[in-house]
């Protein structure tokens, strides 16, 4: 199991590079294009990167988040969700950077291969920023009335902050 | 909306250090946080351009196209009205396919023009309820390589940074079952 996670990297660059020969791409110049689009993202998300940083270190040592844990902590012990998480939680469907910076955080607090940190990675990768995407759509369609879009993707979102927790339990727990 | 969050981020802190008394340390966790900011994007930045070099490779080499075509007898069961229009059909299964490979800067323009196409097929609720569907299934991760969260990983250190893959596509499967489902309920119910 662990072996084929550790090939993952290989064998997806591997298919490409031989998928490119077959299609006849120049594979060189598309995996530099590709890079570059790359460095573009990181460039694009770095200020916001930089503003939300401090913000999220400086609400740590404010011992708010231990507040709140302490809240609820009966709710997220109930649910199986580490309470490590609950910034991330908050975020996530609100703002992509600042769910970031905060997972970011948590992966570099607890360990990559901790289960908060784990649990934080498959939250991230399983989730999209719900309104960010709600707002873009309906703006971009002209349609004023998001009817039932919002209880259901939120709906989504639970199902999914709820099965991470879950899933990583039952993994590395 | 942003701007909000970070003036609540700031000033909720600043509020909190001063009743727990831990102002020093929120004073220099800021400048701790400037510094961690630019050391982050320093150190996923290789890994980013790495998998963005990748599924550009992929792209160019008809991954996405060949993918769509995959989707479309999906697609059709999902977006029965909309499957009857072919702008509409092709926008969307673009959409999902870019979404599967992670083309993020493919994705939105294709699910906007999706949209729009359906928009202009009329305003009766079978099409609405059709237009909710594609915004929930957009607002749920169908990415099948996770490969920021694993740049992230991969830059702390982790021993394997995709080994969290399989975990993934579980919660992704579950929580886009339960969109649609909630989709599939709603649009029902709401008037």
């Amino acid at each position: 199991m662990s072996a084929l996670a550790d090939l993952t990297a290989p064998l997806i660059i591997g298919a490409a590079c031989i998928a490119g020969l077959c299609a006849d791409v120049d594979i060189f110049a598309a995996m530099t294009a590709g890079a570059k689009k790359g460095l573009r993202v990181v460039l694009d998300i770095l200020p916001a990167l930089l503003v939300l940083f401090p913000a999220i270190y400086m609400l740590r040592a404010s011992g708010l988040p231990d507040v709140l844990c302490g809240l609820l902590r009966p709710l997220l012990s109930a649910l199986g969700i580490p309470e490590e998480t609950v910034l991330l939680i908050l975020l996530r469907p609100v703002s992509g950077s600042a769910a970031l910076s905060a997972a970011a955080d948590i992966i570099a607090r607890c360990g990559p291969d901790s289960l908060a940190g784990r649990t934080a990675a498959v939250m991230s990768g399983s989730s999209e920023t719900t309104f960010y995407v709600i707002a873009v759509y309906f703006t971009a369609a002209g349609v004023r009335d998001s009817r039932w879009a919002v209880p259901a993707a939120l709906f989504a979102d639970l199902v999914c902050f709820l099965a991470s927790a879950w899933v990583c339990r039952l993994f590395w727990g | 909306m942003l701007g909000y969050i970070i003036v609540g981020m700031y000033v909720l802190s600043a509020l909190c250090s001063i009743l727990t008394g831990s102002t020093s340390g929120a004073g220099s966790a800021v400048m701790d946080g400037a510094l961690a900011a630019v050391s982050f994007g320093v150190s996923i930045a290789g890994a980013i351009c790495l998998w963005s070099a990748v599924t550009e490779l992929l792209e160019r080499c008809g991954a996405a196209a060949a993918l769509s075509r995959l989707l479309h007898p999906l697609l059709r069961r999902l977006f029965p009205r909309s499957s009857g229009d072919r702008e509409a059909m092709s926008a969307l299964s673009e959409n999902v396919s870019a979404n599967l490979l992670g083309l993020g800067n493919a994705a939105t323009p294709a699910g906007i023009r999706a949209a729009k196409a359906m928009v202009r097929l009329g305003g009766d609720r079978a099409v609405r309820d059709e237009l909710c569907t594609l915004v929930v299934l957009n607002t749920a991760s169908i990415q099948l390589v996770p490969t920021t969260i694993a740049s992230v990983r991969a830059a702390a250190g982790a021993s394997s940074a995709f080994d969290i893959m399989p975990a993934v596509w579980i919660s992704s499967a579950l929580s886009v079952t339960a969109g649609l489902a909630a989709a599939a309920l709603l649009k029902r119910l709401w008037r």
